[in-house]
This record gives structure tokens, sequence and C-alpha cells, in this order.
């Protein structure tokens, strides 16, 4: 077996050398109830040919998204990646390697991620970022937490406007860990600044929030600080702080965001990479690991991991939080294509979704029976639709065009959001794919 | 006589070798700044058109100010990265002894079937009928799970080890809340990880420690002594993390479920029984697994993981969402708390799971197959066995008798030597090593933990094998001064780790006196 | 010569009129390394005997300080914040954590003194 290096002779030699006459004698602790005759039933070994085949058809039987007219984002969007990513984050000596816990031998990850967090900060206008967490919805849950500890509070209030996977793991969170979210209804008018209390900790808004939309949340950072509250601004398309204000100068006091969008792959979903960033003064409360500049025995400077004693596997049962890995390898192609692209780059990508997103915009707000919700949007917003969206996007779908996300998928009880339809664009969205849109919704609306 | 190509002698290597460079290299290690110390302002490395003017819709929310990114070309860009991948040891450079870590070869079949395009470019929230082909793949790979753990049930969608523990407490909460039943306890042996406890205390539980006993597992009679009906869970590694398995499982595993409890098993070192033993058989209520441990998937300086946790029949109906359930129109993709998930414990995480690590699990299972899998474990055993009986004279063995993927040394051996663990550590790295697991577990002192995993070859073993005792043999000679030295081969020595806690610098920041002249 | 005492978890408490002060021993200090940080509890607070009153951090390790005796903090010392190596330079002076206004002096009667605390530490494995 190709990945299995012992031999027969090996096996044997080794046996002798310990004393034992075979391998089952090395297994006697297993009580005999326990003991597996043999292998159990599932297929036996395959060769590479025969693996590959076997996956190849059932990636085949899925529609990928560069292959038709594709519109959908709802928290992950399609970008382009460079070239050079994905084959710096194949080198084995990114890919095979573990945690740094070794500095000395480890200083191109400690490197990288040190990078990475100082990116992290730069664009939400933050002033220290971790070296990343799971996904989005998972660092807003320790967004939450984090808030809690720092204010002595318990109770969070949740925008309407929060993408509902993030409000669903807060509250999953909220349940077990012992706190209260509070969460407004999405399009309710909610009046945030109004619910604001003593006993708030803090207030989870998103920029631009699930429909699109693009606010100033200076005006209820104020309020929240006056309360003795925290903001928590989340982002879910990280490509948006390219061109729109960073939550960092609007007041916030922490930011997490969905890293997705530079450097990794729609993927089904996962593995993706979840930011966080503060204030200096909370950087002791903060979850995940932290990588800090300091010199060698030589006067050399290098990096390490550091603030180790916030985590679990030292501060056990008090620990921040019991998270133990980062996102390491997804954090690392992040920081990869946000180097390539640099300022201009960044900015300039940014403008081109916009630019994308206006343009579809004005072509379906021509459409009879098509409203856009949005006053503002970045490269995603919310139409309405004259019927079911759901039930367009799978007609849609039949024609060969992914027309985006009705957002029934996630509230499928709330009849007055039924006929509304996320559509995002980006980059990679051309005028051909807009035509194809258009076409298709004038079919299946008439 | 001309003599250039031959090569130089010993006694002019050394003196040259100690001659400092202009650069500060040494050959092929390259001294790299950060990318914000090459910042080419305006440069970029990707050509991106601009876009026709139009009449943006930000609502004058426009960032006003530059980010402070840097700019560089391509090959700047790969030259930097290519060097500092340079200064990192990983599995495909060597041996990576880490206890309970399971630093097998990750194959690259697994690299190439992740990027298919039918895999990796499609979206979450595509029309289920768009990706038959996406919950088939999960499907597939729940089923290989669950006849491995032979438990009915798996949760796919927690994003790491420390993660899947959560889904596994907060499983257990949900079904005693649901009988009514309310409990304050959780046990946890004083070996566990330090995940254990946190896990627990963070869902609200109090910790309860077990000690060991002398043969270093869990000390029954002190377990089941502290049971009772305000016991939620006991939480057990098995094999454990001094490497041995837990002969009394299965009536470790009556009493808690007398006691009325549910029994978490945390899989981290599953690599020992994968096709041997089967958990369900040993009484386990759930178990978490770690893709990237067992099932090759790559640790990637860090992470992503993946940590799919087993249920019991009882356990099931609380799974976190999204559900895959097989339907009369054949697989479902279930997203809220509708029939048959109405009683989930709700979403852990954004999206569906892991799917990228999915794949890559599945094709590292599909290539071993079940028989390959059992040979995975019994080469595993072996090849730890053989490092415990070649070491046993020259380290200390911290509990008798044989061991199962990972063996447990104390720093005995050192005793009076003037080295600690710590120092024996350093000094192995400069031989070329990653060091193994140090000072965990907690319960012996100065714990090396090493686990050499079934990707291992005996020659491989051999030569770390001699490494072991000419460094033991070193230390006890009294040759302490090459040891708090050590490493000195490296592209850093060791590192001032006090300085970074007591003044962390966590980011860059550009130089005041730069940035002045640069306004 | 203010009265001395100190516990078994390696605090000291000497009282210093009607405040005790408390830190923790050479011993402590030695084996915790070098401190990188302090939390402090606020000025005010209540500590029962044997809580929790502060933690001490070094880079690998976090240990609680409990309070040797009950009482009210009065003063904290805040030099601790800019530089925590004072606990291991001088852990029974400059080093310092906290000052409690004694809610029942004779429970300083119940500690160990001087000569049994060097006892105990040399039992210490």
């Amino acid at each position: 077996m190709r990945y299995l290096p012992l031999t027969a002779n090996d096996r044997a030699e080794m046996l002798a050398a310990i004393g034992v006459d075979s391998i089952d004698a090395l297994f006697d602790d297993v009580p005999e109830a326990a003991r597996l005759a043999g292998p159990v039933d599932l297929p036996r070994a395959m060769g590479e040919i025969e693996v590959e085949r076997l996956v190849s058809r059932m990636a085949a039987r899925n529609v990928a998204a560069g292959s038709v007219p594709f519109f959908i984002g709802g928290g992950i969007y399609r970008h382009h990646l460079p070239a050079a990513v994905d084959h710096l984050i194949q080198r084995g000596e990114f890919l095979t390697s573990y945690t740094p816990y070794q500095p000395e031998i480890s200083q191109g990850t400690l490197q990288c991620l040190f990078e990475f967090q100082t990116q992290v900060a730069l664009l939400t206008g933050m002033e220290v970022a971790n070296a990343s967490l799971y996904d989005g919805a998972t660092a807003c849950a320790e967004a939450v937490m984090m808030a809690n500890r720092v204010t002595g509070r318990r109770r969070a209030i949740l925008s309407g406007g929060l993408h509902p996977h993030y409000r669903e793991v807060c509250g999953t969170y909220a349940r077990f860990v012992g706190f209260e979210v509070s969460a407004e209804e999405p399009l309710s008018g909610e009046d945030l600044p109004g619910l604001v209390d003593r006993d708030t900790s803090c207030v989870v808004v998103q920029n631009p929030d699930f429909f699109g939309e693009v606010r100033d949340y200076s005006g209820l950072a104020h309020i929240c600080h006056d309360a003795g509250a925290l903001l928590v601004v989340v982002v879910t398309e990280i490509l948006s702080l390219g061109a729109i204000l960073p939550p960092g100068e609007m007041g916030a006091d922490i930011v997490v965001a969905e890293g997705q969008s530079l450097g990794n792959a729609l993927n089904f979903g996962g593995p993706h990479v979840g930011l966080f960033a503060t204030r200096d003064k909370f950087v002791r409360q903060m979850p995940g690991r932290l990588v800090g500049q300091t010199l060698d025995a030589d006067g050399r400077r290098g990096w390490v991991l550091t603030l180790s004693t916030r985590e679990q596997h030292i501060r056990r049962e008090r620990a921040t939080s019991n998270i133990c890995t980062n996102s390491g390898l997804c954090a690392l192609a992040f920081t990869m294509h946000l180097a390539l692209l640099g300022e201009a780059g960044l900015t300039r990508l940014a403008r081109l979704n916009h630019a994308a997103a206006v343009s579809l915009a004005e072509r379906l707000e021509q459409l009879p029976g098509i409203s856009l919700l949005n006053r503002t949007f970045f490269n995603e917003f919310a139409v309405r639709l004259p019927r079911c969206a759901a039930e367009i996007v799978e007609m849609l779908a039949g024609k060969g065009v992914l027309a985006g996300v009705p957002v029934s998928r996630f509230y499928p009880e709330n009849d007055t959001l039924a006929d509304l339809l996320l559509v995002a664009a980006t980059e990679l969205t051309t005028p051909e794919d807009i035509d194809r849109l258009e076409a298709g919704l004038r079919e299946v609306l008439s | 006589m001309n003599d250039w190509s031959r090569a130089v002698s010993a006694h002019q290597a050394d003196a040259l070798a100690s001659f400092a460079t202009v650069t500060g290299n040494r050959g092929l290690q390259i001294e790299e700044a950060l990318i914000f110390e090459q910042d080419s302002p305006g440069h970029c490395g990707v050509d991106l058109p601009e876009p026709a003017p139009f009449c943006n819709r930000l609502g004058g929310l426009e960032r006003q100010g530059t980010i402070g990114l840097p700019g560089l070309s391509e090959p700047q860009i790969v030259r930097h990265f290519t060097r500092l991948s340079q200064k990192n040891y990983a599995i495909d450079c060597g041996l990576y002894p880490l206890g309970s870590c399971t630093m097998k070869h990750n194959p690259r079949l697994n690299e190439k079937l992740a990027r298919v395009p039918g895999l990796a470019d499609i979206h979450p929230l595509q029309p289920v009928s768009t990706v038959p082909g996406a919950l088939e793949l999960i499907d597939i790979l729940a089923h290989w799970l669950k006849t491995l753990t032979g438990m009915p049930a798996i949760a796919l969608s927690p994003a790491a080890g420390a993660h899947g523990e959560l889904c596994g407490i907060m499983s257990i909460r949900a079904a005693l809340e649901a009988r009514g039943d309310r409990r304050i306890r959780v046990l946890v042996p004083e070996s566990a990880h330090g995940t254990n406890p946190a896990t627990a205390a963070a869902c609200g539980y109090s910790v309860d420690p077990i000690p060991a006993d002398a043969t270093g597992r869990v000390d029954r009679a002190a377990l089941e002594a502290k049971l009772g009906a305000d016991v939620a869970a006991l939480m057990l590694t098995n094999p454990n993390t001094c490497g041995l398995f837990e002969r009394e499982i299965i009536e470790i595993a009556d009493a808690v479920h007398r006691a009325g409890a549910f029994f978490y098993c945390d899989g981290a070192n599953f690599n020992a029984i994968v096709g041997r033993v089967r958990p369900a058989d040993l009484g386990i209520d759930c178990m978490h697994l770690n893709l990237h441990k067992t099932f090759s998937t790559p640790h990637g300086g860090g992470g992503p993981g993946s940590g799919p946790v087993a249920l019991s029949a009882s356990l099931a109906p609380f799974a976190p969402l999204p559900w895959i359930v097989h339907g009369s129109n054949g697989l479902e993709l279930i997203e809220h708390k509708t029939a048959p998930a109405e009683n989930s414990l709700g979403r852990l995480k954004g999206f569906h799971g892991q799917m990228g690590m999915f794949v890559r699990a599945l094709a590292y299972m599909m290539s071993h197959g079940s028989d390959g899998l059992r040979q995975v474990a019994e080469d595993a055993v072996l090849n730890a066995n053989y490092l415990r009986a070649r070491l046993a004279d020259d380290l200390s063995l911290s509990f008798p008798g044989p061991c199962m993927h990972e063996v447990l040394f104390d720093d005995g051996f050192l005793r009076d030597t003037g080295v600690t663990t710590l120092d024996f550590a350093k000094a192995l790295i400069d031989e070329g090593y990653h060091p193994m697991t140090m000072y965990f577990p907690l319960i012996v002192h100065g714990a090396l933990l090493i686990e050499p995993t079934e990707t291992e070859s005996k020659a491989s073993l051999d030569r770390f094998i001699a490494v072991v005792k000419a460094l033991a043999a070193a230390a006890r000679s009294g040759d302490a001064a090459r040891f708090r030295a050590a490493p000195v081969h490296t592209p850093r020595r060791r590192l001032d780790e006090t300085a970074a806690a007591r003044k962390p610098v966590l980011r860059w920041r550009p130089d005041p006196v730069q940035r002045r002249a640069a306004e | 010569m203010a009265l001395l005492r100190f516990t078994r978890d390696h605090e000291w408490v000497r009282l210093d009129g009607d405040l005790a002060v408390v830190g923790i021993t050479d011993y402590a200090q030695s084996q915790l390394g070098d401190v990188v940080y302090v939390e402090l509890p606020e000025i005010g607070r209540r500590v029962e005997k044997g809580k929790e009153a502060a933690v001490v951090e070094s880079v690998k390790a976090a240990s609680e300080v409990y309070a040797p005796v009950a009482g009210e903090v009065a003063e904290v010392n805040d030099a601790l914040a800019a530089d925590p190596a004072k606990v291991n330079a001088d852990p029974m002076g400059e080093g310092w954590f906290l000052k409690l206004r004694l809610a029942d002096p004779k429970e300083l009667d119940g500690l160990l003194d001087e000569a049994a605390y060097q006892q105990f530490v040399e039992e210490q494995p």
C-alpha cells in the first residue's frame, strides 16, 4: 500500500525487537468483546486511478459556479484567485507543517501570520487582530462572548441585518454557554439606539448588511459607549473594505469578518477563515492565537506565538475560549492574495465589484415587476420579485443560470420575505452573464 | 596546481563557516523582510482593468485615505513566500514525532481531488438540485465514519477537534435538558488535553478531575466514587494521552450509564485503533474525530481542521444543523429545525461544514480501504512500541508495559544533568527533527510524548533512535552547555518569549520618522 | 517587626497597620519563571479567605493568587502593569500585589510562620 512504508520483513524484525510474537499481542488491552476479527464492512484499498474515477464521478454531477452565469452571494463570494496563490500554499513546508509551537523552525508560518494580523488590522481600521478563527459565524459568537467578559454583562442585541447563520450560531452559543441574545427581525425598521441600556454587553451589526445595505454606525457607536456597551461590526464580504469606510473609523470595538473572498475558493462552504480585530486595550480578552515580534539569542528579529496563557491548553477551565486551531492555510492564502493585490489592486478590485453590481442593478431595475430594495450596496443587493423567489431561482437553474439566493432559504417561515432575492456580482461577472440573467427573468416572469 | 574542482578540506570549511556574510544570509537560508518593508507604492501583482466611469451607490460612505497595504509585483511575492516557506519544518521534510497530533504523510491525491471544479467551485447556497454529487460525497463520508466507529449517526459541521468537543458536550446537555434532568458536573481525567475541561466549563459545567493510577490509566475506583446523579458526563480520551488503552473502559462505560450520565470520548488518538476496534463497542455515547489527524488532511501550519462527532441513538436527535438525510426523493439537506431535525441543538458554524477536508479524508479512506485502515492502526502501534523497546534503556519510561500508537517518557533520565526536557528538545532540532510533544500530559514530570505514526519507515525510526540515544548519552556525560545553547543551526536561535508577552508587538507599524518624512 | 505569615499556596501576607499586604513568595516566582502579566482586583472588592484574588501569568503558566485572609481590597500595586518583572526581582517587597482591609485579624493566626513555611518548601518535590 503506497502510503505504508513498512515491509513484512520490517514488521518481523520490529516484533522481535519488541519481544512479542504478533501485532495482536500489542492490542491485548482491548477487551475481547470489542476486538474486531477482520476489516469492517467497507470497500478494500483502491489505487489512485480508481479513487480519482469515483470522486470525479461525484464531482461531475454538480454544476460548477464557473460554468454558468452566477449571481450567488449570501455570505460567500466567488472571486478570481491569482494562479500564484494556489501554487504557494501547496509548498510542502506550508501545507504539511504544524502549529508553530517551536518558533526556531517555524519562522515561515509565524512571519506570514504576523503579516496577516497586520493586514486584518489595516483593512478593518482596528489596532490589533488575531491569527484567525474558524469562520465569520463562529468569530461573531466569540466576539459576543468577549464583549460579555469585557463589560461583565450578558445580554447582546443582534441587528436584523446580521447574516442569519451568524445569528443562529450566536443563539446556539448563548443557550449553552449561558448568556442572552436578543435578535431583531430582518427589514423591520429596527431602532437599535433605543434598545441599548445598561444591561447590554454589545450590539452586533453587519456592514454591508445581509441585504447589502451600507451604513454609517458612528452614531450607534457613541450610544453604545455612553451606556458602557461595545459595538461589534460584522463584515461578510471582506472586499467591501477596499471601497467603504472601515468599522474601525466608525467607532467599532470589535470587528469580525469572513475572509473567504481573499485567497479561498467557494469549497461548498468550508474551510474558510474568520477574522477578528479589536482595540489594544482589549487584547488580553481576545480569543484565538496571536503572533508577536521579539528577538532571538543573537539579537535578530523573529516571531513567536504569544499571550498563550489565555488559551485552553494552559488555562484549561479558565480559558477565554476552547479554541485550539486557527484556519492556518486559509489565512495564508488570504495573506498571499492580499499581498499580490496591494493597495492599488484591492481598491481597483473593489471598484470593479461595485461597478459590476451597479450595472446589474440598473438592468434589473428596468424589468417589469422587479424593484430594488437598497438605497446603497457594495456588490450584493436585494430585489423584490413579483412572486416566490425560490421557485424563480429553481426555474432559472433549470435554464442554466444560478440567479442568486432566495431569502426564504434562510427565513422559510417569514412570508413577507418570500419574494426577495439576494443577487451578487463580482469582478468575474460579464455583460453576457447579465444578459442571460435578464433574458431568463423576462422569460420566467412573463 | 589549479584545485578549483576539489571540495574544501574540513579544516578550511570550519573557518569559512564562522565568517559572517554581508547579507546575513547563509547559503539557501535567506533573510526576508516583511512585505510592508518592501512597498513599491502603486505596484500590483494582479493586473485588473479599471471599470468604466459609473455612478456609485455607496451613499457617501467611501473610504477616505489609504489602507496602508504595500504594493509588490508577482515575482517579488513568489520569492517572498518561497523564502519564508524554507524556514519551516514540515512532515514533507522529516519525522514529526508529536504525540497526540498524528503527523502522518499528507497524500497529494487529496489535494488534487479537493481542487476538482465540481467540488471546489460550488457554492453552499446553490439550489440543492444543482449539487447532488456534493451531498452524495458527504453521505459516503458519513457512512465510512459511522462504520469505522460503529455509531449510528454523525454530525459533520464542527470545524475542528475543539469545536467537535463543544458539539459533543452541547448534545449531551441538550439531551439532559430534554429529559428534564439538571446535572452540573463533568468528570475529566487529570491527563486530559486542556480543551476537555475548557469545553466543559464553557458549557456551564464544573469540572471534577480524576487522577491516574500507577499504570497511567484513569483510576476507576476514584472515578466511580465521583459518579452521582449530578454528573452529566465523563470525558475520556482512549487510547489516553499517555498512549495507553483504558483496559476497563467497558466497565467504566457501564458505571457512567448506571449513574444516568453520558460517555464522551475524545477521539484524538483514534489512529491507534481504527479498523481494529469500534468505539461504539466500548460503550461510548459520542466521540469526535480529527480528520486532520487520523484521516491525513494537512495541518497547514495550524489549520483548517475538521472535527465530526459520532453520536449514539440517544444523542442523534440533537445533532447540530445542517443534516443530510435520505428522503423519499434521494438525499435532502435540512437547514432548519424541521422534522426530523426539530430537536437539533442548532447551528454551530456558518454553512455546511469543512467540505474541502471531507474530500481529502474520503480520498484517504478510499485509498486505504477497510483493510488498509486496519493496517494503519497496526503499523502505528508497531512503530511506537519499536521506539519504546529501543529507547527504554536510554530514556525513562513513565509507565510499564506496551503502549499503543504513542509512547510516554518523563525527564527522570535527565536528573542531575542540568539539562531540561526543553533543552533536550531544542538539541533535537539541531539534529534535523521537530521535537516530540513536551510537558504534556501534566501527570508526569517533564513529559516527552512520542508518536511516530505508520508512515515512518523502519530506517527513519532507526535513525531517530540513534540520535535520541546519542543525545541522552551526551546529556548524561555532562555536556549541558551544548543543550542550553541549542538550537544553533536553525534560521533563528531561541527567541525571547518573555519580552514578547510583556510588551506585545502584534502587528507592523510604519516607522514614525519615515511617515513624517513621507508627509 | 511586622507580622509575616505564609500559605501552602505560596502567598505571603504582612500586617502593615490595619492593612494586610499580600504577594507571592520567592519559591512561587522561581517556579513560575518570568512574570509577564498580573491581573489585579478592583479597589473595593471583597475577597474571601482561600478564594481567588488575583492572577499571575508567566509565558507558559497562569496561576491564581488566593487571598490568605478575608477582606476588602484597599490598594493594588499599579506598578506591576508596566513592570511585572518586579514580582521576580523583589517578590517580598516591590513585587507586592494588593493590600486588604482585614475582616478578621485572627485569621492570620492559622497561617504558617516563616520557619514553618521554609520547612514546607523544603518538603516540595
